[in-house]
């Protein structure tokens, strides 16, 4: 039975039929193409699918694809400006804050929510506020000190 | 997961109708846990009623004595709404500290009530508080509506619209939270409030429960030293790989003095 979803997805309103098995992150990436949103443990824990679902971020793997009805999604495909980084990906790409760079698109689109409530953040609500977000490879500290100057930079 | 019929109706009745009329159909909140259970085919229901576009189940209102929280309120607002740290801060506190960021901005307050996770917080809070389930059938007190491992007094095309809550004089929850996944190993919710103590547990034990010995010395003497020598017996506590009955066991009145003391400290 195919259901009609449509969203805005980065700034685009799409629609699309689709079996309401489909999960978000199945939809952005094999419907849409946008695979910068990546599928890691597909168990939701690791984070490394998280988009923003009307501004909160929300883990894509967890998530069908039909409850995103009428809701605006924002990955990180959407978060640059033309072809400038933003500042957020700038101070991870600065700060060493990936190594393989798998988590990276999740880490920044849950640090861009962090630090809208937290403008100023510390280390330990840096930490406590990437819960969601496993890295295997930098040990997490460049991408507290990442989120750190991000924060920073998105002041000035 | 195994195909399914979905439903996104916009009333009350008519999602209690659709699961009435489906035999195998299962009610969708958040989905933080139910889609996890999908995916693993743990569950397969025939069609989902996706609860996500009924707007009667929204909104948060502190109304004299009583806090009440919408089904559909997620854990993320409750943990930043301005009622809820008036009313009841505690509340606020655990609903801050469930699962992760990503988790909180999507799981609600009814789904989790209706699951009943052994390692729940919110259970705890709704017992320890002696807070009133309001279905679209009918009212059910907490002691009467947690009945064992995932199981509720909730019937078929039954849905929570809401949950009331009386302001306590004061509260807060303890958890020792697994390291891995966030949720209770044990979770204690202590309250003082008109003329009762209230003492849950969850986490330790298939169902969240009271732990009635701690209330009569609490009843008696809210601090933390009276709890010093209460444990609760580790038969019928849970054990596995994460912790022994007896370590559990332990735990709940560690994390009952450090509840009662924030509760005495209003932290």
């Amino acid at each position: 039975m195919g259901i009609t979803v449509s969203m805005t997805v980065n700034g685009q309103a799409v629609t699309a039929e689709l079996d309401p098995r489909t999960l978000l992150v199945q939809f952005l990436r094999e419907y849409r193409q946008l695979t910068g949103t990546h599928v890691g443990c597909d168990t939701g824990q690791c984070g490394a699918c998280t988009v923003h679902l009307d501004g909160r971020a929300v883990k894509a793997c967890n998530i069908l694809a039909v409850q995103a009805q009428g809701a605006q999604i924002l990955t990180i495909e959407g978060v640059a400006a033309n072809s400038e980084l933003h500042p957020m990906q700038a101070a991870f790409r600065d700060h060493h804050g990936l190594q393989c760079g798998f988590c990276t698109p999740g880490m920044v689109m849950n640090a861009l929510e962090l630090v809208r409530k937290h403008p100023d953040p510390s280390e330990e609500t840096i930490r406590a506020g990437l819960d969601g977000n496993l890295c295997r490879c930098t040990g997490y500290h460049n991408i507290v000190k990442a989120v750190q100057a991000g924060a920073a930079a998105m002041k000035r | 997961m195994r195909a399914f019929d979905y439903h996104r109706p916009a009333t009350l009745k008519e999602a209690a109708s659709l699961l009435r009329k489906n035999e195998n159909a299962r009610a969708l909140s958040g989905g933080q846990s139910l889609i996890p259970a999908l995916k693993l085919r743990l569950a397969a229901p025939a069609a989902l009623v996706d609860l996500g576009a009924i707007e009667e189940l929204r909104g948060i209102k502190l109304d004299g004595a009583v806090l009440t929280v919408g089904a559909m309120v997620r854990h993320s607002e409750v943990a930043t709404s301005r009622d809820v740290a008036i009313g009841i801060p505690a509340l606020a506190r655990l609903a801050e500290d469930i699962g992760d960021r990503q988790v909180r901005n999507m799981g609600t307050l009814g789904g989790a009530l209706a699951n009943n996770d052994p390692a729940a917080d919110y259970p705890a809070a709704v017992l320890g508080l002696g807070a009133t389930i309001h279905t679209n059938k009918r009212a059910i007190a907490a002691d009467k509506f947690f009945l064992g491992l995932y199981e509720t007094a909730l019937k078929r095309g039954e849905i929570i619209t809401s949950v009331a809550f009386p302001l306590p004089k004061r509260a807060a929850y303890a958890k020792f939270a697994n390291p891995a996944s966030r949720f209770a190993l044990v979770g204690v919710f202590v309250s003082e409030g008109a003329g009762s103590v209230r003492v849950a547990v969850t986490g330790a034990a298939p169902c969240v429960f009271r732990a009635k010995d701690m209330e009569k010395k609490l009843a008696a003497n809210f601090a933390p030293d009276v709890l010093a020598k209460v444990r609760v017996p580790p038969d019928g506590l849970n054990s596995d790989i994460h912790a022994s009955a007896e370590y559990r066991a332990h735990l709940i009145t560690v994390m009952a003095k450090r509840a009662v003391a924030a509760a005495v400290a209003g932290k």
